[in-house]
């Protein structure tokens, strides 16, 4: 069975560490908050000036003067620090955020990553995300393994515009944990009842598979 | 030298048409909505807008969106927005996008006076096409330029009769440096109070960046996706 995009969220989960300062895209790696293991410090920092995400507010709680990224209400832990946003993308820029975890349309095995223009569609913005993968020190991509259409999103090349180049160094998708080498795509391990044979013909690139590969572990 | 001004008309009236304007905000957390509205109200036409977003349809950029008032954007995001949309795919409205990180520093670097600087977003992409390259520690960096404008439009939540302001939680965003990238700079506050109330320990933006401040009123604060947890 593939991941559900909660499951993919909690296998990210697994590489936080205490201590970490993590900046998470839209989408499934939002999901990741949910799942940072009980008595771990891990500091969300949100790229439109909130360093220290808190909990969803309640009804009675909510206000238009603190969102995150996504836009959406939110409120703050005890000890956050709020800021405008050249200070927040010098947080980014500078290599002070520690892991970040983001969506993508393509990703390479040189870990080159598409995610914020289709041509010939809506084209919305970049965002955030050129200054991210650019700068942070450890960058995860979370996406569903394939597209709609069954095509891999694991390439040797993009099709859609770049977002950046040579920076992704994991990809957790809904079959498979594959590392980016210097060497390229690397299977680390495979979702719950899926095999092998089956995440190396959804994959669009070779992929290193050394070994006997492991099923991801989910304790809760 | 009095900064403070009656209202929104007031603070615009010399905004003439094909006038390049910063407005600060993030999605619609922290734009000046008076000043937007008074925009509006006085039809100016063929503006460029530098701004993070283009506000959603029919509230904040958008409302200017529905007069054609806008002739270029300066963004990093500019979904959520379906005129805005329709006028681009129509070449009504021309676009420039920018990395959201290097759109705040081009800004930050414009008021502090530096006219050139390089970042690692964007090399690599279409965003560093034609832009001059460098590698610095073995990295390559793309150059790009400081930015100003004849106007920058912000919101704070308190400010002084000096100019001096202060932001609220997550809706100080662009407006801390768009204030000091303005040739005139107007903000608007939701509490203006005399000289001296304000701990001087505690202001964002000192008051020598601002020329024009008025109090607010009205202020809608819409939010774009209301989220609870209940």
């Amino acid at each position: 069975m593939t991941l559900t995009k909660e499951q993919i969220a909690q296998r990210i989960a697994q590489e936080l560490k205490d201590g970490y300062y993590v900046n998470l895209g839209i989408g499934i790696p939002t999901l990741v908050a949910n799942y940072i293991p009980e008595g771990m410090e891990v500091v969300l920092q949100s790229e439109n000036g909130l360093l220290g995400i808190g909990l969803f507010p309640t009804k009675a709680d909510i206000d238009a003067d603190l969102i995150n990224a996504g836009k959406q209400t939110v409120t703050h832990i005890p000890g956050a620090a709020f800021f405008d946003s050249s200070l927040s993308f010098a947080m980014i820029r500078g290599g002070h955020i520690d892991l970040t975890v983001l969506g993508a349309f393509e990703v390479t095995d040189q870990g080159d990553i598409a995610s914020w223009k289709i041509p010939g569609k809506m084209v919305k913005g970049m965002g955030g995300a050129m200054d991210l993968v650019a700068a942070a020190k450890n960058i995860i991509v979370a996406t569903t393994h394939t597209d709609r259409d069954g095509n891999s999103k694991l390439l040797t090349k993009c099709t859609l515009p770049l977002t950046g180049v040579r920076c992704v160094k994991k990809i957790v998708t809904d079959m498979a944990v594959v590392d980016v080498t210097d060497k390229g795509f690397k299977l680390i391990e495979r979702a719950p009842g899926i095999s092998v044979e089956e995440i190396i013909a959804a994959t669009g690139a070779p992929l290193i598979v050394e070994g006997e590969i492991p099923e991801m572990q989910f304790n809760n | 030298m009095n900064k403070v001004v009656k209202n929104a008309a007031e603070a615009v009236a010399d905004i003439q048409d094909g006038a390049s304007i910063m407005l600060g905000g993030f999605g619609l957390c922290g734009i000046p909505e008076n000043c937007i509205n008074a925009l509006y109200d006085k039809e100016v036409k063929e503006l460029t807008c530098i701004s993070n977003n283009a506000g959603v349809d029919g509230f904040g950029l958008g409302k200017l969106l529905t007069k054609h008032q806008i002739k270029k954007m300066i963004s990093s995001y500019v979904g959520e927005n379906k005129e805005f949309e329709r006028q681009l795919l129509s070449g009504e409205l021309e676009v420039d996008l920018v990395p959201q990180g290097t759109l705040a520093e081009r800004i930050r670097a414009g008021g502090a006076g530096i006219p050139a600087f390089f970042v690692p977003a964007g090399y690599g992409t279409e965003v560093s096409e034609g832009k001059e390259v460098r590698k610095f520690n073995g990295k390559p960096h793309v150059m790009e330029f400081g930015m100003r404008a004849d106007f920058a439009i912000v919101k704070a939540w308190k400010g002084d009769k000096s100019g001096n302001l202060i932001y609220r939680h997550t809706a100080n965003n662009f407006n801390q440096p768009m204030a000091m990238a303005g040739k005139i700079t107007i903000a608007e506050v939701e509490e203006l109070v005399e000289i001296g109330e304000l701990d001087p320990n505690q202001i964002h933006t000192p008051g020598i960046f601002v020329q024009r401040i008025f109090q607010g009123t009205d202020y809608e604060k819409r939010i774009e996706f209301a989220t609870t947890r209940d």
